[in-house]
């Protein structure tokens, strides 16, 4: 045992301790400090690695990636947080898949049977996150449409190819001198990223984004296999099950099965099973200047932000919203939907980013029992979360999706462009419910006005 | 079975396990920081790269290091950096009265 591995048994505590702190927001950045001087041991230490002969091309490249990372890290706005997240992704499996490369040009033939599978794993893994995450990075960010990309027979291929990857690695543990086929392997793994996450929505972005983190973290943590480089595994595994437990939490937000989302290509396919179409009463429309009354009339407020609160980046009007009702006695509270923004947690951020307490952001299972006392439920930018047929009407596709329960407060308004359905294509029942009331219009242009006539 | 493998495998279960219940206790409010901070933490590949760069085995493995290195550090610095100023916004607002109560059951 070298001095070394000390240190990265410490590191490895610090890293632990880190994660521990954010158990709550009071500790968080304590811990996050530890994990920060983890990393700074391991890298010192690994600087005194008995096989580094030269220091030109680390020395460069430590630049270079404080230099971008550090921008990324400055100056990123938090609405942008999803696609930077993404983009990490990507460059911790494309490191990931260099060095698995590398290890392979390396050793070649020599390569036992374990070392192939481990190396094998980490190229196909780590490929396959490098091109999805780029590909997630790009719809977050609009370069690319953000509606699900589908063409016929696109699962049936999917699977096809990742029969050919399985086979390919099976083959290469077998037969490690098999070159060919190792760069095909790397070759169709990147195929699959891309082809992978082409079918996804924007709406089932905390999903994938939370799937990426766990294969990024197993595509680390098999790179920790390849160089038996223990604390790389220990990290890739606790970042592999943090993904993991996220994605599994954003399932059940959304009432679906990864495998629904990775391979339903959601919004086509429910968009045309909604032929329900009944008499469910008028729909009331309201103005601004009337909402403002309502909104100071009320002695108790709860504001439900949505996914379209994000898009329309109207964060800032709520909070200012928000204060102004404090200042005039009225309590406010946020209902936080855990699939409300682009990735889990999201709009905890953004709402934070907009100067709101923490303490006035409640969960779905806090907030729950305080709608029946609420005065008024403003609904901005969110439309399936609150549609009470998910706990009602057992043919909606939503039945049985946890909801923030809006019908129970005394009055309802929401603000919204139009009567579009939301992301799962069914009509919102609340918005017949003779409590509601709607407000037309772009999110930020109505809390705008709602401000003005306010004042 | 290969002890090395036995002991990395040993490694990764437990560290899963342990992982999967630290984060258990994370809560939504802290989620997308949770994430950044992993995505830092896993920029510990940066270790293994700096091995690939700098211990000149061909030049083809001091390439794939580098651009290793690159990432990696990337992810370290622009990941810590990115949760820490998430944290900094995490204020707690003035106490009211009405906040400590729970639902009053009137």
């Amino acid at each position: 045992m070298t001095a070394l591995s000390y240190f990265y048994i410490v590191s490895a505590v610090l890293f632990i301790f880190g994660l521990k702190g954010l158990s709550h927001p009071k500790y968080a950045r304590r811990g996050m400090f530890l994990a920060e001087l983890g990393m700074l041991m391991a890298v010192v230490g690994t600087l005194f690695h008995h096989e580094i002969v030269s220091f030109r091309w680390i020395i460069v490249g430590l630049a270079i990636g404080t230099v971008v990372g550090g921008a990324m890290g400055w100056w990123i706005p938090m609405t942008a947080v999803p696609q930077r997240t993404a983009l990490s992704h990507s460059l911790g499996a494309l490191a990931a898949t260099l060095v698995g490369i590398s290890e392979y040009v390396r050793h070649g033939i020599l390569l036992g049977r374990v070392k192939m599978a481990a190396i094998g794993l980490e190229v196909v893994i780590g490929g396959l996150t490098f091109t999805g995450s780029v590909m997630a990075a790009a719809k977050l960010q609009e370069l690319l449409p953000g509606a699900p990309i589908t063409y016929k027979g696109q699962n049936r291929f999917n699977f096809a190819l990742l029969a050919s990857i399985t086979g390919l690695l099976v083959w290469l543990v077998w037969q490690p001198s098999a070159s060919a086929a190792f760069y095909f392997l790397v070759g169709l793994a990147l195929l699959f990223g891309f082809l992978l996450v082409l079918p996804i929505g924007a709406a089932d972005m905390p999903v994938v984004i939370a799937l990426l983190n766990s294969y990024a973290g197993l595509a680390d943590a098999s790179m920790g296999f390849v160089l038996m480089n223990k604390i790389q595994i220990i990290t890739g595994s606790l970042d592999g099950a943090s993904g993991f437990l996220l994605s599994i939490l954003m399932c059940r937000a959304m009432n679906r099965s990864a495998v629904n989302v990775l391979f339903g290509a959601f919004g086509k396919v429910e968009v045309a099973a909604g032929p329900e179409k009944e008499a469910k009463g008028a729909v009331r429309s309201i103005v601004a200047e009337e909402t403002a009354v309502l909104l100071e009339s009320a002695t108790s407020v709860i504001i439900v932000p949505g996914y379209g609160l994000a898009v329309a980046q109207a964060q800032h009007g709520v909070s200012e919203l928000a204060n102004l009702l404090t200042k005039r006695g009225i309590d406010v509270k946020y209902a936080i939907h855990p699939v409300a923004g682009r990735m889990p947690g999201h709009m905890n951020v953004l709402l934070a980013d907009a100067n709101v307490p923490y303490d006035h952001l409640y969960e779905m299972e806090q907030i729950n029992p305080y709608f029946a006392e609420a005065d008024l439920a403003l609904v901005v930018g969110a439309n399936d979360v609150t549609n009470p047929a998910a706990k009602t009407n057992k043919s909606s596709p939503l039945y049985g999706m946890p909801i923030l329960e809006v019908e129970r407060a005394k009055s309802i308004i929401v603000l919204k462009r139009s009567m579009r359905p939301g992301f799962a294509g069914v009509d919102n029942e609340l918005y017949y419910n003779p409590k509601c009331m709607m407000l037309f219009g772009d999110a930020k242009d109505s809390l705008n006005k709602l401000f003005a006539a306010l004042k | 079975m290969n002890p090395e493998l036995e002991i990395g495998l040993y490694i990764f279960m437990l560290s899963g396990f342990l992982g999967y219940h630290v984060i258990t206790r994370v809560p939504p409010l802290l989620h997308t920081p949770l994430m950044s901070a992993t995505n830092a933490i896993s920029g510990i590949s940066l270790i293994g790269s700096l091995v690939v760069a700098g211990a000149d085995y061909s030049r083809l493995s001091t390439i794939l290091g580098f651009i290793a290195v690159t990432c990696s550090a990337t992810n370290v610095v622009g990941g810590f950096l990115i949760t820490d100023r998430m944290l900094r916004m995490f204020k707690k607002g003035a106490p009211t009265a009405k906040d400590a109560k729970g639902p009053s059951r009137s």
